[in-house]
């Protein structure tokens, strides 16, 4: 990684100490300020993380207890799509597990894995309360119900092709 | 049911979208806020409020007036305080919340409006859990309109009390729905529950005085105010006053949600609006209201889905969403999906719960996939116990985690015996 890469924009460093200086305290901007830094790389690194930390006055573990914790915090580079497939009750009860299966062999990854094109990464993801629709899917900001094999042999050469 | 016995749900129209501050006050918006800053008192408000028999709608139930009057009562501009909007929605089968903050978010803000004005806190955040892009994008949208007309910042219709919002968007733990875990949250910590006392409405979110209220509990307000506590009280067909959404998932033939009284019976939800089950299919059991409330077979379809009778019936009205289990899902993988989810979900903090229940998933993944024994029987029964019991562990997950199990021992023990005694799910290699 080169030295660029390793430091914040200007840019995204303003914005992360405006969020910081809007709080009683700045660490209480933790969140906002990784989603910030997650939103303009896809995944937070860990040179990123020290960045952000040294702004908000943590020590990086301090800062990276959060980082690992929270489900929609990435600490490794994923895809330039990243599906969330609901493995909570109502998806499993109307079929999630059979859709993982196909998108495994459509994508050829499990779980937890990017193509090898770079271009999706699948995640299994707690209840995203579309239940009505089960099974659901999150693919990157939208939300995607009634899910079915049809549906995503449609949707994932757009996304292959997509930027 | 006309719009006036459906007073969460009346403005919601999904093909024009959300009112924007005009169109709400059409539909009687921004009344209850006139009245309150106009004629009320906070205490006036709190009052309303407790008569009304409001009870909290994220799941535990608290009187919401009760839990309000514990806050100390300097006015807001002498004291920090801090009103938040639980909106991290994150109950498996729940769906609720988002069905209002997207259909009516204004509704939700000036709910917060009034609940601050109660309780005179001058700073309002809704915790919103990150999935939920659209509402996010709604709220704010809502916010910045209500702070351009003057219902949101200093000195709201002249009167003296000043009161903004801003949204967190939160990353995606269960745990921070537990509202000291979410205060943690917001503090920029790992989100873990915190002991109690200090209760939050005394030293909450940076030590201040802190109300954390559902986002269904706080759209109730405004119509409560607007049409006063014996109009609230009178919604409900049993001891608890409004009205609750009810929702049922699972293979059921219409699921959905649905703005019913306060106490209407279980089987007129799953029967009539969901439309029974899809063909083809029979209800075997439910869990009523998520997934930490404990299994009801088909014959407690008669309950009246209020607090008491739900409790009554061995299970909790939790958030009021069902969760169907038809005759031709595992059960016992059903309860493994739930344990999972719980397990993975665990903050870590307490180590009951933190081991116990990945040991849950482990027993059940071993009797599901045909090599449990009656030992893993034995130690699954022992976990009900121990963990499912309040105060062994550090907050209400692990209890929460164990209704499904404790229940569905009982409830499936058939099933749990034929899947030692054949060495494999039945109904898996049933086709």
């Amino acid at each position: 990684m080169s030295t660029a890469e390793e430091t914040l924009p200007a840019a995204l460093e303003a914005e992360i100490r405006a969020l910081a200086a809007a709080e009683p305290y700045p660490r209480g901007a933790s969140i906002a300020a990784l989603k910030a830094v997650q939103r303009h790389f896809g995944w937070i690194s860990t040179p990123h993380l020290r960045a952000v930390a040294e702004l908000l006055g943590m020590s990086m573990d301090d800062l990276d207890g959060i980082a690992t914790y929270f489900n929609l915090l990435f600490r490794k580079p994923v895809g330039r799509h990243v599906i969330l497939l609901c493995d909570s009750v109502s998806c499993w009860i109307m079929g999630r597990d059979p859709l993982c299966a196909h998108l495994g062999r459509v994508l050829a990854i499990r779980q937890g894995e990017t193509t090898a094109d770079n271009a999706i990464t699948l995640l299994p993801t707690v209840c995203i309360g579309h239940c009505d629709h089960a099974p659901a899917m999150l693919v990157d900001d939208t939300l995607h119900g009634d899910v079915d094999i049809p549906a995503l042999d449609r949707l994932i050469p757009g996304l292959k092709e997509q930027p | 049911m006309s719009a006036a016995q459906r007073p969460l749900t009346a403005m919601i129209d999904p093909v024009t979208g959300p009112p924007d501050c005009t169109a709400y006050e059409r539909g009687g918006g921004w009344q209850a806020t006139r009245k309150a800053l106009g004629t009320l008192s906070p205490a006036d408000v709190t009052d309303i409020v407790t008569r009304s028999k409001l009870r909290g709608r994220g799941g535990a139930g608290f009187g919401t007036g009760q839990k309000w009057s514990f806050v100390p009562k300097e006015p807001a501009s002498e004291r920090r305080k801090y009103l938040i909007a639980n909106a991290d929605e994150m109950e498996p089968g729940t769906f609720k919340d988002r069905w209002l903050m997207e259909g009516n978010p204004l509704q939700l803000v000036e709910g917060m409006i009034l609940a601050a004005y109660a309780v005179q806190a001058g700073h309002g955040i809704i915790f919103l859990r990150g999935e939920y892009h659209l509402a996010c994008q709604r709220l704010e949208h809502a916010i910045g309109q209500a702070r351009q007309l003057g219902w949101l910042g200093p000195n709201i219709l002249g009167s003296a009390f000043s009161f903004d919002i801003h949204v967190h968007s939160s990353a995606g733990r269960y745990i921070c729905g537990e509202e000291t875990a979410l205060l943690t949250t917001l503090e920029g910590r790992r989100a873990t529950p915190r002991s109690k006392p200090p209760f939050p409405q005394t030293g909450g979110l940076w030590g201040a005085p802190s109300v954390v209220n559902n986002v269904e509990t706080l759209c109730n307000l405004p119509p409560i105010i607007a049409n006063g506590a014996e109009w609230f009280a009178a919604l409900g067909l049993g001891d608890d006053g409004g009205t609750k959404i009810y929702g049922a998932s699972g293979r059921v033939a219409r699921p959905g949600a649905w703005e019913l009284p306060m106490g209407t019976p279980l089987r007129q939800i799953i029967e009539e609006h969901a439309g029974g089950m899809r063909p083809g299919y029979r209800l075997r059991a439910l869990l009523p209201g998520g997934a930490s409330t404990a299994f009801l077979d088909a014959s407690a379809l008669d309950v009246a889905m209020d607090y008491a009778s739900v409790e009554k019936a061995g299970s909790r009205l939790g958030t009021g969403m069902a969760i169907v289990l038809d005759d031709q899902t595992c059960p016992i993988g059903m309860i493994r999906n739930l344990e999972h989810f719980f397990a993975q979900e665990s903050c870590g903090w307490c180590t009951p719960c933190r081991d116990g229940l990945p040991w849950v998933e482990r027993l059940l993944d071993a009797i599901e996939e045909g090599t449990g024994t009656q030992e893993d029987m034995d130690q699954l029964g022992r976990h009900a116990r121990m963990l499912g019991a309040p105060g062994r562990t550090f907050c209400a997950h692990a209890p929460g985690a164990m209704a499904p199990l404790a229940s569905g021992l009982k409830l499936f023990a058939d099933d749990f015996a034929d899947h030692i005694a054949q060495c494999r799910c039945p109904q898996r290699h049933a086709a």
